[in-house]
Parts: structure tokens; C-alpha cells; sequence
């Protein structure tokens, strides 16, 4: 198992009616109710936190990226990743992900991964990811561009990190005159890619046709497994046996002492509603374009308010009831987390621990139980089922170094430390 | 009054063409929210002209150009529908989107034009106030702001639209995305370029336009060595809104009245 710590990292020192009075808390939420002096405070209990996520055993820390809202305060992943390379020793530092079409220098991505990379010792994963709606609408990146932008930078990126300089691109949506960057990746051939994922069809095939693990963000289980059935369709058409190595998924997870602390803070989950829960715009969350035709008429309809998004505003006993959130004491979060892990397998699992106005000191509570009574659990789950992890199998960090090319990343690590 | 319907291969894709009434001839460009259908505009310009009412590539039932990244673009074809239809010398009509597209062929060919009419264009950077951005609100309410009088609206697309005309608004505005998305809804070289258009040219504005501020009107019209600016009570749709005042305006600038 590969087991990772996340949280959205909230601007939660927002006035929550205002929120409330406009109705959304993306785009055009005016940036009047952001407090620098929280965010500096939150910034810092992250880190702190962080470092505790390390000391009690957790394998990996999952950052991700938003803009122009209050439910993320990262605003630039690698700026996060880099100082847990150096502020950390051990654990995975796994971006979930860099939102590459609304990059307009991706050879500048590679740059800065390369960076983390080796300040880390070989610890980067490099997720990547499309980046939602309101990503576009803020960057002015073109939503009828985007998946075009996210396939043809993820090649930039990995030729970058993989083809000796210099060279030329001349593509469709980049073009650079000299890719040449003295910074280049620890690992070889290449960090690991993993891709996150909301069940769009589209980028579970893409995954699976690149061997790139999808980690399904907190989909209900059934939901999950229409995933997986895709994703092990694609791999077996693309040449390979698929399984939990290439597994992922997200689970919200807030650990307490008692059930009802557990509960209580758990309901900051549904104040703190995201781009992908709650507060969604119809317009802004996918622009025209953004999502292939077969969305079309659908999100005709949303836009038009004759129809509203399936499974938003469902109440935090319809969630917990569902396990899409789990809430509770060590003890009756494993027994759910087992179910999750026996019914779609995942080798790597991404505790989404804190989010809201859960305070510093419940937020750290929250880490170290799981850390010392629900890793060992899940650990063992893990190994009762066979979830062996892309570490533990050492798997190819793609389909093209499958076979003789397949990578070494202890090597180049092992050499810095 | 007819009108009939037929596809022209045009660079590559085929382009849904009306077209109706006999005289000389007048073509007519259509807003980014497509052709609804054969308006009594078309109607009253056909009774003394040839009208063609050509969907943009990429609009209506005319196949999206996958390549096209600008207006630019959709004029380049444009200029081949019309040497294709053999229409050495026309009238141009304009309307919104489409007037941006009609301003950016005067700037290829102008000579090809015996006269242009701007109504409620983009294609210019507004000096006062911005064009609405229909990125960030929905299709409905971007196709409403245009409207003074609700109840036309309702009249023309039904109090709540069928989902087929929701789905073709989303097609539409998926191509202007493609074309138009930065900078939104001008071209910064329109300024310069315009300025060398000697095609009489007849601006025609909203008084209360919701969608292009009159500034962009105003701007053609100082620009364009032989443009004057007429302002017609009303909003974004002139030609559905106001039909009656449009066509005679046009007609009688087109006769030379």
C-alpha cells in the first residue's frame, strides 16, 4: 500500500455568509475576503502538519492546485513542493497535479519538477491534471483547447525530462525555439506520473493507454468500479494485466477520539464546499468546450437551469452513509475503509484528513491517530488483499519503459542520499 | 416569402446557405448565437434583393473547421463562398459576431464590397465600457441581455427554449470559444486596418445596446473614411427587435437614398 495524507489546504478565515449571499465561491467571489494575515497563519500550520504526516508514518503528501477560490490555498503546487523536499525526509511527495493547459511555458514545469525532484532526493510523483473550469476562466487558457494543451504538454514535459538537449518544438499549442533546461529529474527515466481523475472517460483512457496510475477522487463505490472497468479495458487493449498498482483513490477521512467529535468536525467537509462538491457553477465549473460533445447536452441543460448537478448538497449522513466520507474514531474508520479497499482494490489510498475550519490541534489529532492506529490497520488490509503499491512492485513508470526500459528510482535516490 | 436551403463545399467543409428574393445581391452574417431561421429582416431585404444568409463554419448545420483559431479565419472562407458564388460585387450585412467578420473581409478585399453595414458589431476594442462576456454567464442569459423586450425574445426562441436550441447554442458558442476566446471579441489590428476601407459603409447601433457598447460604433464610424453612424432605439438585436427600421435603413443606404 501507498498511503498518502491530503487536505485541499482552505482559505476557511472567509466570512462564510458572504459565500453564502453570492451563492459561489469561485471566480468572481470577490478577493476583498481574503485575509493574508490567516493565510499566513494557514500557510504555516500546513507545514506544520506536514511534518507530523512524515513523523507518524504516512508514506506520501498529495498537494494539489486551485485558483480563484477560497477551498484551496495553493495556488502553485511546485512553490509547496519544494519546501516539503526540504522540510521532510522520507515521504513521497505526490502532486495531484499540475494543471498543465493553463501553462503556456510547460518546459518551465519540467524545470521546476526537475528542482523538486532533486531538492527531494528522488521523492516527486508528477501528477498532472486539466484543471477545472474556473483554472481556464481565470489563466484566459482556451477551454476548447484544453485536453489538446494537457496531451500535447505532458509530451513537452516528458521529452523534456527524457531527450538530451538541445531541440526544437514546434507543436500545435507550444512552440520553443531551444528545449535545453539545466535541471533535470533525479529519477530515471522520469518521476512517476499519476493522474487524478473525476471519472471523465476521457482521461481514464489516456491513463490507462499511458500506464499512468488514476486515482479516482472520492467517487462512491460503484462509481469507482465503473472506472475500473474502463481503465482494465483499455490497459488489456494496450498490451498489459492491470491491477491495483494502478489504482488510486481518494477518501475524505476525518479520525477523532470520539464519534462525535469525529462527526462534528467532519461536517466542515460540507462548509467548505469545493469547485467539485457543492458551490459548482454551471458555467465556470465546465466551459463550453471544456468537456467533449458527448456532454453536451447535458451541460446545455445544467447552464440553462433546467436540470441541477446530481449528488450536490447531499447531506453529511447521506455521504458518510454512502462512504464517500468517512468520520469516526480509528476503530469504525478502518471498518469502512476496509470495505472500500476490499470492493475496488486501490495499492495507493489518499486520506483526505482536514478540511474547513477544522482547527490546528484537531487537524494534527486527526493525523496522528490515523498515523498510529489506522496506517497498521490499513497496512495489513492492504496485504491480506495483494494492494501491492508501484513502489512495492517496482512497476515502469509508463507503458513506453515497460519490459527492458523498466526504471530504477531507488537507484538515483539511493546515489543522492 | 421563400427562401431555400442548400450546402456549398467551401475550403475543405460544407456551409449551410439561405437564400432568397431576387435583385442584387445582399449578404447577410449572422450573430455568434447562430441563424435562428429566415427573420422578416431577410424577409423585407429580399423583396429588392438577392439575400444570402450563409451559417458560419462552425455554426448552425455548417461543419466546424477544426483547424480555424480565429475570425480572421471564417473571413478567408468567406471570401472563397462568395467568389464561389460568383459575387463579384455585393452587399454586405453585418450583424454583431457577424459584423466583426463582414469588417475583417473589408479589410482583405474591400473592392469586392458595393456596400457594408455594421449593425451592433464587435471586431473593435470598445474606448468606453467592455463587450459582455458570454464566458462567464450562461447561453440563456447571454442571448437575453441582447434583447430590449423580453416577450421578442419569448417570441423567438419560446419562454423556455427546447433543449435541440440549447444544444445548437452550445455548438455555436463552443466555435466562437475556439475563434474568439483572447482577446475577447476584437482584434487589436482592426484599429489600423479598418482605416483603409473606402466601401461606404452604414454603422447602425442600438441606443441601449447590452452586448457592444456604442464606443465600438462610434470608433468604426471615426475610422472608416466613409462611414456614417445611424442609432436606432433599441438593444443588441436590431434585426429581430426592430426589423422594420433596420431594413429600411439598409435598403435605402444600399439604393444610394
Amino acid at each position: 500500500m501507498h498511503l498518502m495524507y491530503f487536505t485541499e489546504q482552505p482559505m476557511s478565515a472567509y466570512p462564510k455568509e458572504e459565500g453564502d449571499r453570492y451563492g459561489y465561491t469561485a471566480l468572481l467571489f470577490p478577493n476583498k475576503f481574503f485575509d493574508a494575515a490567516e493565510g499566513s497563519r494557514l500557510y504555516n500550520e500546513r507545514l506544520e502538519e506536514y511534518k507530523l504526516v512524515e513523523e507518524v508514518g504516512y508514506d506520501g503528501i498529495m498537494l494539489n492546485e486551485h485558483h480563484t477560490a477560497p477551498f484551496c490555498m495553493q495556488a502553485k503546487i511546485n512553490i509547496c513542493a519544494a519546501i516539503l523536499g526540504a522540510i521532510t525526509k522520507r515521504v513521497k511527495i505526490v502532486l495531484l497535479g499540475n494543471p498543465l493547459p493553463i501553462a503556456d511555458n510547460p518546459v518551465r514545469l519540467a524545470e521546476e519538477l526537475a528542482m523538486i525532484d532533486m531538492i527531494s532526493k528522488g521523492r516527486l510523483v508528477s501528477g498532472f491534471v486539466r484543471g477545472g473550469g474556473v483554472e481556464s476562466l481565470q489563466a484566459n487558457a482556451n477551454p476548447a483547447f484544453n485536453r489538446e494543451r494537457f496531451e500535447e504538454a505532458h509530451d513537452l514535459i516528458v521529452k523534456t525530462w527524457t531527450t538530451p538537449g538541445p531541440w526544437r518544438w514546434e507543436g500545435n499549442h507550444y512552440q520553443l525555439r531551444v528545449v535545453n533546461p539545466w535541471a533535470l529529474p533525479l529519477q530515471k527515466p522520469h518521476p512517476r506520473i499519476w493522474i487524478p481523475g473525476v471519472s471523465s472517460r476521457e482521461t481514464i483512457v489516456w491513463a490507462a493507454q499511458h500506464r499512468y496510475p488514476y486515482i479516482a477522487l472520492n467517487l462512491p463505490i460503484e462509481e469507482s468500479k465503473n472506472v475500473w472497468k474502463i481503465y482494465d479495458q483499455t490497459a488489456r487493449e494496450s498490451g498489459y494485466e492491470p491491477g491495483p498498482a494502478e489504482r488510486g483513490y481518494l477518501i475524505r477521512c476525518h479520525v477523532a477520539e470520539t464519534e462525535e467529535k469525529a462527526i462534528r468536525n467532519a461536517r466542515e467537509f460540507m462548509w467548505m464546499q469545493g469547485e467539485f462538491t457543492g458551490l459548482t457553477h454551471p458555467v465556470w465549473a465546465a466551459p463550453s468546450g471544456y468537456l467533449g460533445p458527448w456532454a453536451r447536452r447535458a451541460m446545455a441543460e445544467l447552464r440553462a437551469g433546467y436540470t441541477h448537478v446530481r449528488g450536490a448538497n447531499a447531506s453529511l449522513e447521506r455521504q458518510m452513509q454512502n462512504l464517500t466520507l468517512i468520520a469516526g474514531t480509528p476503530k469504525t474508520v478502518i471498518e469502512k475503509l476496509r470495505i472500500i479497499m476490499e470492493e475496488t482494490r486501490p495499492s495507493i489510498l489518499a486520506l483526505y484528513g482536514n478540511d474547513g475550519r477544522i482547527n490546528h490541534e484537531d487537524s494534527k489529532t486527526c493525523i496522528r491517530l490515523t498515523g498510529q492506529e489506522v496506517l497498521p490497520a490499513l497496512r495489513e488490509i492492504g496485504k491480506s488483499l495483494g494492494l501491492e503499491s508501484p513502489f512495492d512492485l517496482n512497476t515502469p513508470v509508463s507503458l513506453a519503459y515497460s519490459g527492458a526500459q523498466a526504471q530504477k528510482p531507488a537507484a538515483g535516490a539511493a546515489a543522492a542520499n | 416569402m421563400s427562401f431555400t436551403e442548400s450546402f456549398v463545399d467551401v475550403v475543405g467543409g460544407k456551409v449551410q446557405l439561405l437564400k432568397g428574393g431576387s435583385g442584387s445581391p445582399v449578404v447577410v452574417f449572422h450573430h455568434d448565437i447562430g441563424n435562428p431561421g429566415w427573420l422578416p429582416y431577410y424577409m423585407a431585404l429580399a423583396e429588392n434583393h438577392t439575400v444570402y444568409v450563409p451559417s458560419h463554419p462552425g455554426y448552425g448545420k455548417s461543419e466546424r473547421p477544426e483547424w480555424a483559431r480565429n475570425v480572421r479565419d471564417i473571413a478567408c472562407i468567406y471570401q472563397r463562398l462568395l467568389k464561389d458564388l460568383g459575387l463579384s460585387t455585393t452587399a454586405v450585412v453585418g450583424l454583431g459576431f457577424g459584423g466583426w467578420i463582414a469588417a475583417e473581409m473589408a479589410t482583405m478585399c474591400h473592392h469586392e464590397f458595393s456596400h457594408l453595414v455594421l449593425v451592433n458589431a464587435m471586431g473593435i476594442q470598445p474606448t468606453r465600457g467592455e463587450i459582455i462576456d458570454q464566458f462567464l454567464i450562461s447561453t440563456l442569459d447571454y442571448v437575453k441581455a441582447g434583447f430590449a423586450d423580453q416577450a421578442k425574445f419569448a417570441e423567438l426562441y419560446k419562454e423556455r427554449p427546447d433543449v435541440d436550441q440549447l444544444v445548437q447554442w452550445e455548438i455555436n458558442r463552443e466555435m466562437t470559444t475556439r475563434i474568439a476566446w483572447k482577446p475577447y471579441m476584437f482584434n487589436q489590428a482592426m484599429p489600423h486596418l479598418i482605416k483603409a476601407v473606402t466601401v461606404p459603409t452604414l454603422v447602425v447601433w442600438g441606443k441601449n445596446n447590452r452586448v457592444v457598447p456604442r464606443s465600438c460604433g462610434e470608433r468604426y464610424q471615426q475610422l472608416m473614411p466613409k462611414a456614417k453612424l445611424e442609432v436606432l432605439e433599441g438593444n443588441h438585436y436590431l434585426e429581430v427587435e426592430k426589423h422594420h427600421e433596420l431594413a429600411q435603413l439598409t435598403k435605402s443606404f444600399i439604393a444610394g437614398k
